[in-house]
């Protein structure tokens, strides 16, 4: 019983990286043992590069046009997982008994935040890799190695702003009222990004609506790491913007948290 | 203000407190705290102090404002007015928090980690946590480090979450109903682990709203009602105020105004049940007054009984009008 005599602690708090990179760890293993989320991560953007990419003949034996439907597929796909696991998944975990508890340790919001963002760009990634096969094995898409990493890396990046909005979201709302709200926001914003058809097609209007977008900077800048086809001026200023804008109210939010409401 | 409520739980404590510097001061300070959910007044003007070293019972009816105050103890929430103070600093504070400890409620551990995990996980958070084998044997879960928590039994899932309050080494737990739906065997094995922790030195605040095991842990009992403290005393003078008779007879006069009669109730046969804290004194009352009387009976409140008494009784006089 000498195990746990409680004493003044010595030792300092565990530093924020190391914090981190614990919530990190228990969230990948929470996110990864429960299959069917991660199948369905997989299996969608490959799924609809079968059916929308791979048949159309004058996209998909079009180097330039594949390698853009697989960004705009790959991008729908990250900005589909950032709200769905982050708007619905904080929700539904904060109905949870647990997540009171873990709010107790004594640790910041920041760490946990971290973490929530990180592996949210680590399931972007697994997603995307189906995509790349298929893409590499169906169609004329190509990219150097170069080109590839640093899509991987602008992926990354652009997964940032739409993670904290499912955060904003899953810190706002219950999980009932999460669903629809993640539904209403995806599907808007990815057809005025451009992520369903090219913005090519769209009437001037709509495009200027669309670059103040963060789909459509995110997808001009992962098109642009691709295939070097240049972005417009604004499209990194837009994402960081955005992205301020997401941190404040995901921040916000979870500040005005106090878990589970009571009446 | 409370000092005054806890002087007389402080002399009788038996054992001295660690003489660390900051001994003298409170573990948890709570002042003159009021938090409301909507128009419902979970805790109205609550005052308590618990010092290093003390085992304090937090005895209440469900809804009283027993788990609305550890959550304030705990920084999960904020009082709507009146401070909080754990070990000295605010508890919303994520420093404050070093030397606390927690039961999560059995039903909220993740099911899909592991039980080494959880372990590792909420012990990575501390500065110096028991290293996660040597927790799991204490508590009996060594043999199934490996399992999901999903797939164990509710009284394994209760061992884990007061085992998971003991990781971080702390100065003081909270433990929220620690022994709720277990065995005799099961409970006995978490009592032992708390005795154990508190004869360490350590510091327990422990809510339940069963008497028996605030009775079986305790030296300092606090009886919440409604949001409002009607009790806080050794645990020897709480239970001599609720160990109450039951006296029930039947009779054409009415004696709920007998002396010592302090609540008293119509039963459906016509007789009267009378609560006293000495039933002997009441009967001779009963003699000797010459009151007609017959189908006398008199058995001892059970400590439920005789809490739901006291609660009910204490819930009519002036203390809960200013809570409406």
């Amino acid at each position: 019983m000498t195990t746990t005599t409680p004493r003044a602690p010595a030792a300092a708090l565990p530093g924020p990286l190391r914090m981190t990179w614990l919530h990190l760890k228990y969230q990948f293993l929470e996110t990864v043992r429960v299959p069917v989320a991660v199948l369905g991560n997989l299996l969608f953007p490959a799924l609809a590069m079968f059916f929308f990419v791979v048949p159309q003949k004058e996209v998909a034996q079009d180097p330039l046009a594949a390698t853009m439907a697989v960004a705009s597929l790959g991008l729908f796909a990250i900005c589909s997982a950032s709200l769905f696991t982050y708007g619905l998944g904080v929700a539904e975990d904060r109905q949870l008994p647990f997540d009171p508890f873990v709010r107790t340790l004594p640790a910041g919001p920041a760490p946990r935040m971290a973490a929530r963002v990180l592996n949210g760009g680590v399931f972007s990634l697994f997603g995307l890799v189906p995509l790349v096969l298929i893409a590499w094995l169906f169609t004329d898409a190509s990219v150097t190695w170069g080109q590839l990493l640093a899509g991987v890396g602008t992926v990354l990046l652009v997964s940032v702003p739409f993670v904290l909005l499912g955060m904003a979201i899953g810190y706002s709302l219950s999980a009932k009222a999460a669903l629809p709200v993640v539904q209403v926001i995806l599907f808007p914003l990815a057809f005025a990004g451009g992520l369903f058809l090219p913005p090519f097609l769209f009437p001037d209007w709509l495009n200027t609506i669309s670059m103040a977008t963060p789909t459509r900077a995110g997808r001009d800048l992962l098109v642009q790491a691709l295939t070097g086809e240049p972005a417009y001026g604004g499209a990194w200023f837009v994402l960081l913007g955005w992205t301020v804008l997401f941190a404040a109210l995901a921040v916000g939010a979870y500040r005005r948290d106090e878990g589970r409401r009571f009446r | 203000m409370s000092a005054q409520r806890t002087s007389p739980t402080r002399a009788a404590r038996p054992e001295t407190a660690p003489p660390d510097a900051d001994a003298a001061r409170p573990v948890v300070a709570v002042d003159h705290v009021t938090r409301r959910f909507g128009q419902v007044v979970a805790l109205d003007d609550v005052s308590l102090r618990v010092g290093a070293g003390e085992l304090v019972g937090l005895l209440g009816p469900n809804g009283a404002g027993k788990s609305t105050l550890l959550s304030l103890v705990s920084g999960q929430r904020r009082p709507d007015a009146g401070t909080v103070r754990l070990l000295g600093g605010d508890p919303r504070d994520a420093r404050s928090r070093v030397g606390l400890g927690l039961t999560p409620q059995e039903t909220g551990l993740p099911a899909t980690l592991k039980v080494r995990e959880v372990v590792d996980f909420v012990g990575g958070h501390y500065p110096n946590p028991v290293p996660t084998g040597e927790l799991l044997d204490q508590f009996g879960l060594a043999d199934l480090a490996r399992r999901q928590t999903g797939a164990m039994s509710g009284g394994q899932k209760r061992r884990l979450a007061v085992a998971l309050s003991l990781v971080g080494r702390p100065r003081v737990v909270l433990l929220d109903e620690p022994t709720t739906g277990l065995d005799v065997s099961a409970r006995q094995a978490l009592w032992d682990a708390i005795r154990a922790y508190h004869a360490g030195g350590g510091t327990v605040l422990l809510t339940s709203h069963y008497l028996e095991e605030v009775q079986a842990l305790a030296q300092r009992v606090v009886v919440i009602d409604q949001g409002v403290v009607k009790a806080d005393d050794s645990l020897d003078a709480i239970l001599r105020r609720v160990s109450l008779r039951r006296v029930v007879v039947g009779s054409p006069a009415d004696l709920s105004d007998r002396p010592g009669v302090v609540r008293a109730d119509r039963l459906g046969d016509g007789r009267q049940e009378l609560y006293t804290p000495d039933a002997d004194a009441l009967v001779r009352e009963l003699v000797t007054s010459g009151v007609d009387f017959h189908d006398l009976e008199i058995r001892g409140a059970s400590l439920e009984e005789a809490f739901e008494q006291m609660v009910a009784r204490g819930a009519a006089p002036t203390t809960e009008a200013s809570a409406r």
